[in-house]
């Protein structure tokens, strides 16, 4: 923080207006994601995984699994990496871990604060563009190792539908047409959902897919994390439609995660 | 060379005031009530647009009179502020106390250092969570000056006047509807009260889990004050 107390005025000439990036900017540039990166890292620093967004008939789901790795070790065993944005949105994150959370604390500081100077909420598709931004100005830290990949995905109130986005390290922006997986477990979960996927899916349908495609990821790569019953952690599952951002009980997904016990995992032959 | 006259510091501050109070005085009123519900503000405004009542942060906002372009400027300032120290810090560390001292800070400052007051007033209240039935009040004037205030703030032009039947009037316990046909008579003149079209109001709702404020207008306002 720029350590005085007294209040941030600004000239109208270079007044930063909504953004509070912008402020931030401004007022204490080394809070910034990324700020201070100066060369390569050859530290091990932890990294999340796997993270879907699902579009459904009446919205979207967004899921992840919850290890975070550094180099072969496991960093944590119940890292969150999906976070809501704001009221009608959320965003996940994959890659390195301290900056993608950085980065989710910026960005839903950045929309309440543009609603609160400007009196009006931003456009899912403006929201989407902010956080392209905020990769975007990540890209120098990325370059160094620190790459953050974010998937957003929203209801969007204007067009009464979910719509799903994702990003390159660049901070290009994607919108997908209904579904997305980021991270390194992402193929696995992209190709079940994909074989499973159809139009009109109900909202309880989409769940199981979104954890069922975790199961499948954390099945085929060692980033990924699948549901630990021992210490019971099972995938951070969120529901986004026409009553805004849910994020759902530990025990509903618990519940939900346990009737792969009785699926067709279970009697597979290994030879 | 001409000399220039001789003015006495107080005579200066007196002017000042007295500028600063005119312009505040032209403006309309507007009345803070505490009541179980939380902070209910009510002010004279007959804008849509143009508010006076807005949100600072999680559990805190502001309102003001005077001028609007200033209060504007101070209000962008303070969301700013409240913003920049919740992401340095935490979201619990931003605290309507510590907003109402930056604000009598940067009014003070500008009172005695600069050509022209600012010609405003400002409230900035705080609300509890919903399990506790604390709620405080800062109310700031043109010259930086910080008053602590309980039960209910008056701002504006009429403030005296609405003062002394809030004195009599308001009772701790007053329903959110209760509070607001006491607000709307009050803002009124000769004991007829603002019509909702008249009116601007917000809640500090202190039964909302994280932002507190909302706005209450339309049907809501209608029905509460029928």
């Amino acid at each position: 923080m720029s350590e005085s107390s007294a209040l941030p005025l600004f000239s109208p000439s270079v007044d930063p207006g909504p953004s509070f990036a912008d402020v931030l900017r401004r007022l204490a540039p080394h809070q910034l994601p990324g700020a201070g990166v100066s060369g390569p890292s050859t530290l091990e620093i932890p990294h999340g995984t796997t993270v879907v967004a699902i579009r459904f008939a009446g919205g979207v789901i967004m899921a992840g699994d919850r290890r975070a790795t550094a180099g072969y070790t496991i960093a944590s065993r119940r890292i969150q990496k999906v976070f809501p944005a704001d009221d009608f949105s959320g965003v996940s994150i994959a890659g390195a871990a301290g900056p993608a959370i950085e980065m989710v604390k910026l960005f839903q500081v950045q929309l309440e604060h543009y609603e609160k100077v400007q009196g009006d909420v931003l456009s899912l598709e403006g929201k989407a563009n902010q956080l392209g931004q905020l990769v975007r100005a990540n890209l120098p830290a990325a370059m160094q190792g620190f790459a953050v990949v974010p998937l957003f995905a929203g209801f969007d109130t204007a067009r009464d539908r979910g719509r799903v986005f994702s990003y390159d390290v660049t901070g290009g922006r994607y919108e997908e047409l209904d579904f997305q997986a980021q991270g390194s477990g992402s193929v696995h979960a992209r190709n079940w959902i994909k074989a499973s996927w159809s139009e009109g899916l109900d909202t309880d349908a989409t769940i199981l897919l979104a954890i069922n495609s975790l199961f499948a990821a954390a099945d085929e790569d060692v980033a990924t994390g699948g549901p630990d019953l021992v210490r019971r952690i099972f995938p951070t599952v969120a529901v986004i439609d026409t009553n805004g951002y849910r994020a759902l009980s530990d025990e509903d997904v618990e519940t939900r995660s346990i009737a792969l016990l009785q699926g067709p995992e279970r009697g597979g032959q290994e030879s | 060379m001409s000399m220039p006259f001789y003015v006495s510091p107080e005579q200066v501050m007196k002017d000042r005031a007295d500028y600063a109070r005119k312009g505040i005085a032209r403006g309309r009123s507007l009345i803070a009530l505490e009541c179980p519900a939380g902070v209910l503000i009510v002010a004279d405004n007959p804008s849509r647009t143009l508010s006076k009542i807005s949100e600072i942060y999680d559990r805190i906002a502001i309102a003001a009179v005077g001028k609007y372009n200033e209060f504007q400027m101070l209000r962008v300032a303070g969301v700013r502020h409240a913003d920049m120290k919740g992401f340095s810090y935490s979201r619990e560390d931003v605290s309507a106390k510590e907003l109402a001292n930056a604000y009598a800070q940067t009014l003070g400052q500008v009172f005695t250092h600069e050509m022209k007051p600012y010609e405003v007033e400002l409230l900035v209240a705080e609300v509890g969570a919903p399990d506790d039935d604390h709620a405080e009040m800062y109310h700031v004037l043109y010259d930086g000056v910080v008053m602590d205030e309980q039960n209910y703030s008056v701002l504006g032009g009429q403030a005296e006047q609405i003062i002394e039947s809030l004195k009599e009037q308001y009772q701790p316990g007053l329903s959110l509807g209760d509070a607001l046909k006491l607000g709307a008579k009050l803002l009124g003149t000769d004991g007829t009260p603002l019509t909702p079209d008249q009116l601007e109001v917000a809640l500090l709702d202190r039964s909302r889990p994280r932002r507190a404020f909302r706005r209450i207008k339309n049907n809501e306002l209608s029905t509460l004050l029928a």
